[in-house]
C-alpha cells in the first residue's frame, strides 16, 4: 500500500537552508518560572533579508544556533503580519520552555547578545482553509506558543471568520502563558477564551479541569468548524476524541506534532514519522492523514 | 441554599384549569436527561427544586450525607478537599450544563468532596432519597439512572487520571 500525502504546504526557499543567519537579541521577556520568549532581529541589513526573503506562515518554526552548545527547533509565536518595510526591521519571536543544554543556554541570553537562526521550516496552519468558518483552537502548556501566530492572524482580519475560540490548558495558574495578551483576548467580544489549569489552590477562581473539559461548554457549529490543536502528543489524542464526539470531522482538525528535529530538511531522519518526516511535511498535519500513524507508540 | 417557587408574598394561586409550570421543559432541556422517556422526566420532576447559591457558599462539605444531586443551570462551583498543609485544593471546577455529586446513589452516601461557589449558582437540585426509591420502584428508571450517573463518574476519572499524568510538566 503507498501512502500519498497531500505536499502542498511550502518547505523552505532559503538559498542554503543549514547555513545560520546572524540574529541578535532584542527583547527578553520571562514568560513563568522556566518559560521565556526571544524577540530576534536580522544583524544583516533589511534589504538583505527582504531579498532573501524571510517571513513565515502561522505554525513554522526556525533552528536556533548557539554557537558552542548547539541547536533546536523553536516554534514562531509571533505575528505573521508583515510590517511595515522600512518602518522596522522583521522579527521572529520565539517562546521556548529551558529544558534541555540548548534551551537552558538559551534562557541566559541577553538583550544584544547573537544566535543563529535557519528557517522559518515546515507546513503552516490552514489558513486558507478557516475562512467563513467557526474556529476552535486547543492549546495545551506551551503549545499555546505555536498557535499565536494563528490568533494573530484571524484577529487582523475578524471579519473573515464566524467564532474564533480560544481553550488552553496548562498545569497552574503560575505556568500560564502570556497572562496579559489572554486577559485583553478575554476581555474582547469577538473572542471566546476559556483557560483551565490542571491544579490549583482557592486563590484560583477559574477552571479546574482538563482541556477536553471545556469542549462540551462551548458553542460552535460542528460542521462548519476547523480545529486547530497543539499540545503533548496525549493531550492531542484525547481533544481529537472529544472534538469528534461533539461533530468535527477528522478532515477538519490540524495538529502541530513534535519529534526530534535535527536538519529541518528532511535530510537526517531523525524526525520520521511514519511515511513522513516532522519537520519537511510538518509540523502540522491534517489529521486524517496522519491518524495510521498518530498515537502508536512504535512510531 | 436558597429554594425559589416558593410562595412569596402576594402570590396567587393558578386559576383551576391553568397548568401550573413545572421544571420538565428544563430538565428536557439539560443535557444529563436528553433522551430520557418523558414518563421518567414526569416521574423524577416531583423530586427536582430551583435552588440558588451565592459565591463563596458551600454547597456541600467533605464527610457529610450526600442526599441530593444538582444539574447546573448557571455560575460555576469548585470542587475541593483541604488538607492542613496546602489549604483548599481545586480538584475540578463545573458549570452550566453539568452535574454536581453523584455520591447520592452509591452508599454510604456521603461526599468525598467540598464544593464551593465560585460564581452565583442557578440549578436543579434534587432529592437523592425521593430519587432513590423511585428507582426501587421503577428499575428500569433506575437503571437509566445509573446508566447516565456512572457516564458521569468515568469522565471524571478520566479527567483525573490526566491531571495525574502531569501531561504538561517538564517530562512530558
Amino acid at each position: 500500500m503507498a501512502f500519498i500525502l497531500e505536499r502542498s504546504m511550502p518547505t523552505t526557499n532559503l538559498p542554503d537552508p543549514m547555513l545560520p543567519d546572524l540574529y541578535r537579541v532584542q527583547r527578553v521577556r520571562q514568560e513563568t518560572h522556566d518559560t521565556f520568549t526571544l524577540e530576534l532581529e536580522p544583524m544583516s541589513s533589511e534589504q538583505q533579508v527582504a531579498a532573501k526573503g524571510v517571513s513565515f506562515v502561522a505554525g513554522q518554526f526556525n533552528m536556533l544556533y548557539i554557537f558552542g552548545v548547539g541547536e533546536v527547533p523553536i516554534s514562531i509565536s509571533g505575528n505573521p503580519t508583515p510590517r511595515k518595510v522600512g518602518v522596522s526591521p522583521p522579527r521572529f519571536v520565539h517562546t521556548t520552555r529551558a529544558v534541555g543544554t540548548v534551551t537552558k543556554a538559551m534562557g541566559k541570553l541577553k538583550r544584544g547578545d547573537v544566535l543563529g537562526v535557519r528557517g522559518p521550516f515546515g507546513s503552516h496552519w490552514p489558513m486558507e482553509e478557516t475562512v467563513g468558518k467557526d474556529i476552535v483552537m486547543v492549546a495545551g502548556g506551551i503549545g499555546l506558543a505555536p498557535l499565536r501566530p494563528a490568533l494573530y492572524q484571524f484577529l487582523s482580519q475578524r471579519e473573515n471568520y464566524k467564532r474564533i475560540i480560544l481553550l488552553y490548558g496548562t498545569r497552574s495558574p503560575a505556568d500560564i502563558l502570556y497572562r496579559r495578551e489572554l486577559e485583553q483576548w478575554r476581555a474582547r467580544f469577538d473572542l471566546e477564551v476559556q483557560v483551565t489549569v490542571d491544579q490549583a489552590r482557592g486563590a484560583w477562581h477559574g477552571n479546574v479541569g482538563v482541556v477536553t473539559t471545556l469542549i462540551p461548554r462551548i458553542s460552535f457549529d460542528p460542521l462548519r468548524t476547523i480545529a486547530l490543536i497543539c499540545g503533548p502528543e496525549i493531550m492531542m489524542r484525547f481533544t481529537i476524541l472529544e472534538l469528534q464526539k461533539h461533530g468535527v470531522g477528522k478532515e477538519n482538525i490540524f495538529i502541530s506534532m513534535e519529534r526530534n528535529m535535527k536538519c529541518a530538511i528532511g535530510f537526517c531522519g531523525h524526525c520520521q514519522f511514519g511515511p513522513t518526516f516532522i519537520c519537511k511535511d510538518g509540523p502540522v498535519f491534517r489529521y486524517d492523514r496522519i491518524q495510521e500513524w498518530f498515537g502508536k507508540r512504535e512510531i | 441554599m436558597e429554594r425559589e417557587g416558593y410562595p412569596a408574598p402576594g402570590f396567587r394561586l393558578p386559576t383551576p384549569g391553568y397548568p401550573m409550570q413545572t421544571l420538565e421543559p428544563i430538565l428536557v432541556e439539560h443535557p444529563f436527561f436528553k433522551g430520557l422517556e418523558p414518563r421518567y422526566l414526569q416521574l423524577i420532576v416531583g423530586c427536582a427544586s430551583n435552588v440558588r447559591f451565592d459565591s463563596g457558599q458551600f454547597i456541600f462539605r467533605e464527610g457529610e450525607e450526600a442526599n441530593q444531586f444538582y444539574l447546573l443551570r448557571q455560575g460555576k462551583v469548585a470542587l475541593e478537599v483541604f488538607s492542613p498543609e496546602r489549604g483548599a485544593i481545586t480538584l475540578q471546577t463545573l458549570g452550566e450544563g453539568e452535574v454536581l455529586g453523584w455520591s447520592w446513589l452509591f452508599p454510604p452516601y456521603r461526599w468525598h468532596f467540598d464544593a464551593r461557589v465560585l460564581e452565583p449558582l442557578r440549578a436543579i437540585a434534587f432529592d437523592g432519597e425521593c430519587l432513590r426509591t423511585k428507582c426501587e420502584e421503577d428499575h428500569d428508571l433506575g437503571y437509566e439512572l445509573v446508566k447516565r450517573v456512572a457516564h458521569i463518574v468515568i469522565q471524571r476519572l478520566q479527567a483525573t487520571r490526566l491531571q495525574l499524568l502531569d501531561i504538561y510538566g517538564l517530562h512530558s
